[in-house]
């Protein structure tokens, strides 16, 4: 009967072994598999605005609210406009700050006078929602210098960003963290 | 539509028009007051030494559950763990990157050429299955935020019956299954999307996963720890390595009395008695029907395989070209028009069909690479359960099921057994 259980027990002794060694095996093997493609840094979601068509998902399918995405301006290619096409609705009769002119939809945009005939445009990054009603608007009738960017202090930084799989056009995607923006200047153009 | 078409076409050639001539419509002022170009402001992300900070702490909580479970013997101590765990990594931290999610990224980075796996990712991925090799799912027991939270509200655990049990237990493993699948074929990350409780660690998600993360937590009051017994994907590997664990949580602190007084108070349903030499069987009919599961695993395997290799074109539509491609094709096909974001964009961005059908093509392939690999798991992990179920093991006392266990240490207190006194 010693015998026979010990028959067992060596049997069994031996399928745990190798069953461990079968275990282990991948465990050893996975970060020598990755060791090149390891990196110290991660990545950060970013969104190219050459790509962005401003369909407004920003706004509505980031996991926080408000969306940790946010209107940036391009001060260098701004064209200073009066008429101003991120600012002010389609067809408004004065061009003037009243609430009802202005095409933000939280009054994040606030239109300084410079000098004759130009004014500043700067964006309350508390009040913006990332509509892009205004992105669309400077991109249509005017340089594109307003344009989206994800605020990387805000993002959550998910491991799936759920804009980016919303994104119509493929725009937001993983960037290293040494990138972090991809700002839309005169110099850098259509990168 | 035909009378229409001018028009579209007309406002179509208007949009890549002005989409191709947005820029310096208006030149740069030149400023007589000096003014001087302000720069809009870009914050950065937190430093990296946070994450690893995370790492440090990950390290830091196995290390205390497992001596809490294996050596202290305290139930108190695991929840106050666990209450330490959903404060820091869920709350504070907000849940994210997590050991569950981090399969994801190991299976992008294993399959795809574009993507390097931040360390962090790796580590978070790698150390607690080490930690399940010496110690069991001590991960589940008091570190994991998602299974802490679960652990937490159930209050009133209810027995499931076994068929019920088993049958649900399958779940993971096609969970598992296919998110690998999706990540490595760069489609989707399911295990994030369909992420219970981070959007309760966040206090703010979209109200679908906050009713799951709620439904999950309310159902988890009776039948504790939905989560990690029926979906959690990563538990599947802890389970796994678990199995093979070169120490465990013990029931008892001594030797094991038989007295019967823990068999029904595990809500997990991995307590295993001990034999009952009464309910022998017969030797040749359990060994017959062992060969016969025996010889059933390949044939799994193979049947698994077959069947994700016919279904790769029906779960390429997780990948958004794949289903863009279909929506265009759709158009041509039978003219529905194309309305979703996605074929707005596309065709706004002006690139060919061609390129899209081919890309369409490229990701099928893959799919029908990869998802037969998948099936073959799948076949694989039925094949040896059943092979499993067919062997019987000897226990002269009660011990816990080192796959299922989580080593809550809802045990302990049940056992009569004093622990010996050591000096």
């Amino acid at each position: 009967m010693s015998k026979e259980k010990n028959k067992y027990q060596s049997r069994r002794d031996f399928v745990r072994n190798t069953g461990k060694a079968l275990i282990i095996l991948p465990l050893v093997a996975l970060p020598v598999a990755l060791a090149r493609k390891t990196s110290a840094s991660g990545y950060v979601w970013q969104i190219d605005p050459h790509k962005c068509t401003q369909c407004g998902q920003c706004k509505t399918h980031c996991v926080l609210t408000p969306s940790a995405v946010k209107c940036v301006h391009a001060y260098v290619m701004c064209g200073y406009c009066d008429l101003c096409g991120g600012y002010l609705r389609q067809g408004v009769k004065t061009i003037s700050t009243g609430a009802e002119n202005q095409l933000c939809p939280t009054g994040a945009i606030t239109r300084a006078f410079v000098e004759e005939p130009y004014f500043q445009y700067t964006i309350d990054k508390e009040l913006c929602d990332a509509c892009g009603k205004c992105v669309l608007g400077c991109g249509n009738f005017g340089n594109g210098s307003l344009y989206l960017q994800i605020q990387q202090n805000l993002c959550a930084n998910c491991n799936d960003c759920r804009i980016a799989i919303n994104c119509p056009s493929d725009a937001v995607s993983r960037v290293p963290e040494a990138v972090q923006y991809i700002p839309k200047d005169k110099k850098q153009g259509s990168e | 539509m035909i009378k229409k078409a001018p028009y579209i076409l007309v406002l179509f050639l208007l949009i890549l028009h002005l989409s191709g001539y947005s820029q310096d419509r208006f030149p740069r002022p030149e400023f007589d007051s000096g003014y001087v170009y302000p720069v809009d402001q870009m914050p950065n992300q937190r430093s990296i030494m946070w994450e690893y900070l995370d790492v440090a702490m990950l390290v830091a909580a196995l290390s205390v559950t497992s001596w809490l479970a294996l050596k202290k013997r305290s139930r108190k101590g695991l929840i106050w763990m666990s209450v330490f765990s959903l404060a820091w990594f869920g709350l504070y931290r907000q849940g994210c990157i997590c050991s569950v999610g981090s399969v994801q990224n190991v299976s992008l980075a294993l399959f795809n050429t574009n993507y390097s796996i931040p360390l962090t990712a790796l580590l978070f991925f790698l150390i607690p299955l080490v930690f399940a090799l010496f110690a069991g799912r001590v991960f589940c027991a008091g570190v994991c935020p998602l299974g802490a939270i679960q652990e937490l509200t159930g209050i009133k655990p209810l027995k499931l019956p076994r068929t019920v049990e088993s049958v649900m237990a399958a779940v993971p493993f096609i969970y598992l299954a296919l998110a690998v699948l999706f990540s490595a074929t760069d489609s989707r990350f399911i295990i994030c999307r369909y992420d219970p409780f981070v959007g309760i660690f966040r206090l703010d998600a979209p109200y679908t996963m906050i009713v799951f993360g709620v439904l999950l937590l309310l159902a988890g009051i009776f039948v504790n720890r939905p989560y990690c017994r029926y979906l959690c994907p990563y538990g599947v590997l802890l389970n796994l390595f678990s199995r093979f664990s070169h120490r465990h949580l013990t029931i008892t602190p001594a030797e094991c009395t038989n007295c019967r007084l823990c068999e029904d108070v595990c809500p997990y349903d991995a307590i295993l008695p001990s034999d009952n030499p009464a309910e022998k069987e017969d030797k040749t009919i359990s060994r017959k029907r062992f060969y016969l599961y025996l010889l059933l695993v390949p044939l799994f395997a193979a049947a698994g395989g077959i069947a994700l290799f016919n279904l790769a074109p029906a779960l390429s539509g997780m990948h958004s070209d794949v289903r863009l491609a279909r929506e265009i094709r759709m158009e041509k096909e039978s003219g529905i028009e194309a309305v979703s974001k996605a074929a707005v964009a596309f065709k706004e961005a002006g690139n060919t069909e061609e390129q899209l059908f081919k890309g369409e093509t490229a990701i099928i392939s893959r799919f029908r690479k990869a998802a037969p690999w998948a099936g073959v798991f799948l076949g694989l992990s039925l094949g040896l359960a059943l092979v499993s179920m067919a062997t019987r093991t000897r226990r002269t006392g009660y011990a816990p099921h080192r796959g299922k266990c989580f080593s809550c240490g809802r045990c302990f207190r049940y056992c009569p057994v004093e622990a010996p006194k050591t000096v």
